[in-house]
């Protein structure tokens, strides 16, 4: 292979004036972890709230999560992107679509909701797993000592199953943060995007997509750790994971 | 103090339950109800405090009707204790964590009143030591005991009790038993399925004796246990007698 490696060219002034080429990556990392600690936030209200419905013994309530899971996980992420970026604002009315054209961020903003709500229909199906692997009897004992559905949630239910969804939590959190790589489509210049804007002005595609690869891993490793600690830290003595 | 007429509950268009329950338990007496398994004792007593709904009859509970959409359930329930097979205490909720929760959620009352009547419970069960400890770190025994307390935390009117010695071991049984024997010696109203008949013979008023859904049975205890009417009580106590 007639490749010129070169690992110098992180510190070589990129071609947009502000800094070296490693400044360029690491100003991609930090919008990679905005967006998908935005989108992470999004995916964890909306989950709960659908997860919680789908629980119910409610028909009206299951069946919207029903409708909302199936529509959020059985589109290619890509493909909604693309919908809410490209064909909304085509679909609202003029000044609508125009005010979101012309938002400040938009490629952000549309990331962040995009990949939020897409990985909230997962978390939904989870805690509604976690729910039901709860004994029935906790929910009575709850009813029975006079609490509402809302807290009986709030106070019993809740706090067991996300103790017991934890660990595939933990997967969907990793899946957020690389899932918004794909966001490159819509024009955001995320940690992906950088490395490809690098490669393109450098050719050096090995150590650009090299240093995003360590840098993806960095991050990862992080959350792995910090929900390690999480786990640790919310284990019950005697029960799942308590020791 | 609970009245139950004419009631019928059915599990889907045709498997009926519950065929015509009319029964009384009167303040301060202690009604044991017992028969054979899937007779429907347990979802009777589960009508009582509406944690099971029923399609037919009425129970009134302390002047209330139960069965009324009017009816301001989780309050009503709140005044009645129950106390479960599987004790379904809270998991993640510390022992006298568990006594206080509905204490403060429920009846509004400040976290140090229901920490002072929560000591006071567990002393009068015997388990002050265990206060700070998770459930599971506990014995069945002890848990059920816990559970006990729980339900009397709330000052209930009357305790409901649905088999709540068949998921102990033997040594246990009587522990939690002696509980519940000095709760009906101090002229607790409750209602208690079992198949402990040594506990009926000792504090019940009255027997229930049920058998697919309806009540066969509902006699004075001394009746009951010296001349069962029924033959098909007399074929049941015969056979929980005869070991």
């Amino acid at each position: 292979m007639n490749y010129n490696w070169n690992w110098h060219i992180f510190f070589e002034p990129n071609p947009t004036g502000a800094g070296t080429y490693l400044d360029m990556l690491v100003s991609g990392l930090l919008l990679t972890i905005k967006t998908a600690l935005l989108a992470w936030v999004i995916a964890l209200i909306f989950g709960t709230i659908i997860g919680i419905l789908r629980s119910l013994p409610s028909k009206t309530a299951s069946w919207i999560g029903f409708a909302y899971v199936e529509f959020f996980r059985n589109m290619p992420l890509l493909v909604q992107l693309f919908l809410w970026f490209f064909v909304l604002p085509e679909l609202l009315p003029r000044a609508a679509g125009l005010w979101m054209k012309q938002l400040p961020n938009a490629p952000f903003w549309t990331a962040a909701i995009g990949v939020g709500l897409f990985m909230s229909a997962r978390v939904a199906v989870q805690l509604a797993a976690g729910i039901a692997s709860l004994p029935r009897g906790q929910k009575q004992a709850a009813t029975a000592l006079g609490l509402t559905t809302g807290q009986g949630y709030r106070y019993v239910l809740l706090p067991i199953a996300f103790r017991i969804i934890l660990p595939p939590l933990t997967s969907e959190f990793l899946n957020t943060i690389k899932n918004t790589s794909v966001a490159i489509t819509i024009g955001l210049i995320e940690l992906t995007g950088q490395a490809r804007a690098m490669q393109e002005f450098s050719f050096q595609v090995f150590e650009a997509f090299t240093a995003a690869t360590v840098m993806y891993l960095a991050i990862n490793i992080v959350v792995v750790t910090g929900m390690r600690f999480l786990e640790r830290s919310l284990a019950i003595p005697g029960y799942i994971a308590g020791k | 103090m609970i009245e139950i007429s004419h009631v019928n509950k059915w599990y889907g268009p045709t498997f009926q339950v519950l065929k015509d329950c009319t029964t009384s338990v009167a303040k301060g007496e202690v009604v044991v109800v017992c028969g054979p398994s899937g007779s429907g004792k347990s979802t009777l007593i589960k009508c009582v405090n509406a944690l099971e709904p029923f399609q037919e009859g009425q129970i009134i509970l302390d002047g209330i009707k139960v069965n009324d959409p009017k009816t301001d359930l989780p309050k009503l329930r709140a005044r009645v204790g129950m106390v479960f097979q599987h004790f379904e205490l809270f998991p993640h909720l510390r022992i006298i964590e568990n006594l206080c929760l509905a204490q403060e959620k429920v009846l509004g009352r400040s976290h140090d009143e229901a920490v002072a009547k929560g000591n006071k419970l567990l002393e009068r069960v015997g388990l002050t030591v265990h206060a700070n400890k998770y459930p599971a770190e506990l014995s069945g025994g002890q848990q059920q005991r816990v559970a006990i307390a729980r339900a009397l935390a709330m000052d209930p009117i009357a305790m409901l009790f649905d088999e709540p010695t068949s998921a102990l071991d033997p040594e246990m049984i009587s522990e939690v038993l002696d509980v519940m024997v000095d709760l009906a010696h101090e002229g607790m109203t409750m209602m208690v399925v079992t198949h402990e008949m040594g506990f009926a013979s000792k504090v019940a008023h009255r027997v229930i004796f049920m058998d697919k859904g309806e009540i066969v049975e509902d006699a004075l205890k001394t009746d009951f246990f010296g001349s069962p009417r029924s033959e098909r009580a007399q074929k049941f106590l015969s056979k929980i007698l005869s070991h």
